[in-house]
């Protein structure tokens, strides 16, 4: 039975491949011909052509590339904030920890709803906050202006996704022993001291394992960008742009060819991720 | 001194993390009751009370169906993740066989596949078996998400419980499936529930394959409907109605998913710490 799943996972991916190689359209997927590698990258005519010719592609890929840096670090840095807030005994922490769950459990699709409403040029609460506390002149364009809009996409995933990086931290937060902080204080070590020395050790583990989950799930990005800037050029990643080939333009053969080297970008930053963290975890067991 | 005034700093930290956590569902809600008419005046609290938003959700679209759409696709996801996850894993953790180690790094490297690149292939097997725009069909093609998860979860749950337990039950003469449902449901009753709940909540949020494998107004399940949601003209978006949308979509998972946090917590923990 585990053979069967494994191929009910392969298959279509065995499929996406093979049909990357053809030139099948959607509205009639049995009538295709093999066209070897000229979805990747084709030369006629003196006209270089193909997924690797497009520039829009190399958009995509820089968009996505952009998105994943900018929201995994900021999710790390208040996912560590955050989970520190957590892990501090005041009154009310149960009622904060459960809200922290909030942005988690809000389907992607709502909270990017969600938030475009709130950043509507003309009626978004945003922009109205914003403007009578003197921050800006004019109301922005958060979704439409190029510079703003891969911010605002940023700023969605960073709301969406710190409460899994914090809860993970969380988690190693609590299984520091007292004690070490209770050693650290004896010999004088000031709350940076404690923080640099015993808390960020302890929990670098969890921190990369959060880390190393959401840098992936930030390279296939879909839903958030297509329902908050569809696909405009300046946000689109690599997965809106397969899909847009694979179904808006109903050619088959070209979007699978991108969803492969899609498919191969991922696999290829899975395997340094975790062989990087393998080492890095083999020597934490050595120490 | 420094200890109360310490506890005070925590205290409007955490009061900033839930203003910031909570505040767009709230601000949702507001919008949602607002009449429309009043809906471009700005503020903090409803301008007026008024329930036409959420009638207009139920009566513009079949959004009753697209919710039962959820509700049938998202608990049958869960039932078969759970009864091939639980089986899987009791192989996985229990059976000695060659390229035991492997078969898990394949279930690890299967969640990580990205969604589009399955898409092509999904599409034409869903089609070839005839479950193209049909709940079973998007049914199916949401096992390739939650089954590697799940089975994952299981499996390091399932290390948990000692093989003492099982070796008695096998001297008694019990078989793998009297095993399986004798011993490992009744003791890892809250691991199936954190485990459950993550396949629940991951089948009720995706977005792509609902997108791409629906294409009436009455297959689609919620977040396709609430994506899709327009108005009268491309320019004129009816927020009040999608607001309404969203809330009756979040309300309930998030109501569930508070009630059960410790659950989901170690769901989410179990899998990444230990994994």
């Amino acid at each position: 039975m585990l053979v069967a799943l494994t191929l009910a996972a392969a298959w279509p991916l065995t499929r996406t491949v093979w049909l990357s190689f053809t030139d099948a359209s959607l509205a009639d997927p049995a009538g295709h011909a093999l066209i070897g590698l000229r979805n990747y990258l084709g030369y006629e005519d003196g006209i270089w052509f193909g997924v690797l010719a497009d520039p829009e592609w190399w958009r995509a890929v820089s968009n996505t590339l952009v998105f994943t840096a900018l929201s995994v670090s900021l999710e790390a840095c208040l996912g560590v904030a955050v989970a520190l807030v957590l892990n501090a005994s005041f009154p009310g922490r149960g009622l904060v920890r459960a809200a922290v769950l909030v942005p988690w459990a809000v389907p992607t699709i709502v909270s990017a709803k969600m938030w475009a409403w709130m950043l509507n040029d003309q009626f978004g609460v945003v922009n109205r906050s914003l403007l009578a506390l003197g921050l800006i002149d004019t109301p922005l364009a958060w979704t439409a202006d190029p510079h703003l809009a891969m911010a605002a996409v940023v700023m969605v995933d960073v709301w969406k996704t710190t409460p899994f990086v914090a809860l993970l931290v969380l988690a190693a937060l609590q299984m520091i022993p007292e004690q070490c902080y209770e050693a650290a204080r004896l010999d004088g070590a000031g709350p940076l001291q404690q923080f640099a020395y015993i808390t960020l050790p302890l929990i670098r583990p969890a921190l990369t394992v959060a880390v190393i989950f959401r840098a992936l799930d930030g390279l296939r990005v879909f839903d958030l960008i297509y329902v908050l800037t569809s696909h405009s050029p300046d946000t689109m990643s690599m997965s809106v742009y397969a899909r847009q080939q694979l179904v808006d333009f109903q050619d088959l053969g070209y979007g699978s060819a991108a969803s492969t080297l899609l498919f191969l970008v991922v696999a290829l930053c899975t395997v340094v991720l975790i062989g990087g963290t393998r080492l890095h975890l083999a020597a934490q067991v050595q120490r | 001194m420094s200890r109360s005034l310490r506890t005070l700093g925590a205290c409007l930290l955490g009061a900033l993390v839930v203003a910031w956590a909570v505040f767009p569902l709230y601000y949702a809600l507001v919008t949602s009751v607002t009449p429309s008419g009043r809906l471009f005046d700005v503020g903090w609290w409803p301008a007026g009370w008024t329930a036409a938003s959420y009638a207009g959700v139920f009566r513009e679209q079949p959004f009753a169906l697209n919710i039962l759409n959820s509700v049938v696709v998202a608990t049958g996801v869960v039932g078969v993740s759970l009864l091939l996850g639980l089986t899987s894993a009791y192989a996985l953790s229990r059976i000695e066989f060659r390229g035991r180690g492997m078969l898990l790094g394949v279930v690890l490297g299967v969640s990580m596949f990205p969604q589009v690149a399955v898409l092509a292939g999904m599409f034409e097997l869903i089609r070839w078996l005839g479950l193209y725009n049909s709940r079973s069909g998007l049914g199916l093609s949401y096992l390739i998400l939650t089954l590697p998860f799940t089975v994952w979860l299981l499996t390091t749950f399932m290390r948990d419980v000692p093989r003492e337990l099982e070796e008695a039950a096998i001297m008694d003469g019990a078989t793998p499936w009297a095993i399986v449902t004798r011993i490992f449901v009744p003791l890892m009753a809250p691991a199936l529930v954190s485990t459950g709940l993550l396949a629940f909540v991951a089948a009720w949020n995706e977005f792509l394959f609902a997108l791409t494998l629906t294409l009436t107004e009455d297959t689609r399940t919620v977040p396709v409907a609430v994506a899709l949601m327009s108005g009268a003209s491309a320019h004129e978006l009816p927020w009040g109605r999608i607001m309404a949308a969203s809330v009756v979509v979040s309300v309930p998972i998030v109501l569930l998913v508070l009630a059960l946090q410790r659950r989901i917590v170690a769901g989410l923990t179990a899998g990444a710490i230990r994994g």
